[in-house]
């Protein structure tokens, strides 16, 4: 069995939707494990513990994808110990590649974020008002200790080395197969690139008017959208409707799945190559395609928060939000 | 020691650099504050520059174009409004005070118009304090 390829999974701060997609290749994934070992797969799928992986030799894993993004103390920690272990580290999924969603909650003081989760939404229920507390001593003797909570959300590169991105949230399937194919076969892009077939949601969106060949494909938008306003018709490009998209900038490698259950792309694919800062170039290319400032005010007006709109994914990546 | 604000200004080379040029042979007086970029269009400032430059603690930034219907490239200006007043709005969402980034109108033949606003830039930043992310406010 020496000659499997040895990978292992790691979740850090995410909901394990990108290990879903690793279980929905289903017999794809049976035919893969032929040629693969899974050694550590936690804290999800397999019963094996941190401290399994800290006894391990260094670089005795040869892939480890790494799904998530880092915010407690146990994260950087186990980041870093993953690091050592793997001879490759995949940052697996758009939370561990830019930070996600959950980025967004940088915004927002640790104080907010406590009393939001724990006081203030609707449905708690919690009149002796128990909270969790950073260590606790249950029965005299079990000295209990949570994560340190930090004071932002950060992508796994501002922690430790990255090998590889996959962007999606999560990864489609047959993404994460293709990826899984590319890495069994040794064909692999230059270290530090996103695996990708390199095109936008553009590209392998069936509305995008180029391929049908329509000459009101270089139209401006001249009125802001959004989803809740209408029902977009399902042939047409959203831009062109008015629903604000990032197709034109976003990896194509979901095959376009939003677009084809009509909601516009909203960028968990990670920016097609040449793209920095995610949020900032949406910015930037969706305002070049507003008619006038009319259409830029009503956008503004729609979109009561922009860094939320344009950094969706991606604000812990962004140039100005990672220094913040 | 007394605050002096470090502006970076992206400069449109037909118009806002012109007005810059203008501005010194007028001898107009205004604050030694800001460092100049020449860009062919204001156009051509994407935000990621501008965010760039806040992230390394520039206090201010100022990003100078045509007046509509003056730019070379018949609408870069009109790409600059669109982006510029966004990005402003952005740095707000994001905790960052909009007042640090300034995007005008400057022309050719508006030197003083240029001293006016580097000196009006340089007050308001004073009043602002250093950039957060030098260890200002």
């Amino acid at each position: 069995m020496a000659d499997k390829v040895k990978v292992g999974f790691l979740l850090l701060g995410g909901c394990a939707g990108c290990e879903m997609s690793v279980v929905d290749l289903s017999e794809k994934l049976v035919d893969a494990l032929a040629h693969l070992e899974v050694v550590f797969w936690a804290p999800t799928a397999a019963d094996v513990k941190y401290n399994d992986l800290e006894a391990m030799e260094d670089g005795f894993i040869d892939v480890a994808f790494v799904d998530g993004m880092v915010r407690l103390d146990e994260h950087i920690h186990m980041a870093k110990v993953m690091r050592k272990k793997a001879k490759t580290l995949i940052a697996f999924g758009v939370c561990a590649a830019l930070g996600g969603t959950a980025g967004m909650s940088s915004l927002h003081s640790k104080e907010d974020l406590f009393a939001k989760a724990f006081k203030n939404t609707p449905t708690t229920d919690n009149p002796d008002g128990v909270y969790p507390q950073p260590s606790c001593l249950v029965d005299g003797k079990y000295d209990l200790t949570l994560p340190v909570y930090e004071d932002k959300v950060r992508t796994l590169n501002q922690i430790v080395d990255v090998d590889y991105y996959i962007g999606g949230c999560p990864p489609h399937h047959s993404h994460v197969g293709a990826a899984i194919g590319a890495l069994l076969s040794g064909q692999m892009p230059p270290k530090g690139s996103w695996i990708t077939n390199g095109k936008a949601v553009c590209d392998v969106c069936d509305r995008n008017p180029a391929k049908k060949g329509d000459n009101l494909s270089r139209a401006m938008v001249t009125k802001v959208l959004r989803t809740v306003d209408g029902t977009p018709d399902t042939d047409i490009c959203l831009l062109q409707q008015g629903y604000i998209c990032f197709g034109p900038i976003t990896q194509g490698d979901c095959g376009g799945s939003c677009l084809n259950v009509n909601i516009p792309c909203r960028g968990c694919g990670g920016p097609i190559p040449g793209i920095e800062d995610y949020g900032a170039q949406a910015l930037s290319s969706i305002a070049s395609i507003l008619k006038d400032d009319t259409v830029s005010a009503q956008l503004m007006e729609k979109y009561p928060n922009l860094a939320k709109f344009f950094y969706r994914y991606a604000l812990p990546s962004g140039t100005l939000p990672k220094r913040m | 020691m007394e605050f002096v604000p470090n502006i970076i200004g992206f400069a449109c080379q037909w118009c806002t650099y012109a007005g810059a040029d203008l501005a010194g042979n007028l001898r107009c007086k205004y604050p030694p504050t800001v460092k100049l970029i020449k860009v062919p269009c204001s156009g051509r400032v994407k935000p990621e520059y501008v965010m760039e430059a806040l992230a390394n603690g520039a206090d201010g930034v100022l990003v100078g174009g045509c007046h509509f219907g003056d730019c070379h490239y018949k609408d870069g200006n009109h790409k600059t409004k669109n982006r510029m007043d966004m990005l402003k709005v952005m740095l707000g969402d994001l905790g960052f005070d909009p007042r640090r980034f300034r995007r005008e109108w400057i022309s050719g033949a508006e030197g003083k118009k240029f001293a006016e606003v580097i000196t009006d830039f340089t007050a308001e930043l004073i009043e602002l304090g250093p950039n957060p992310l030098k260890g200002g406010k």
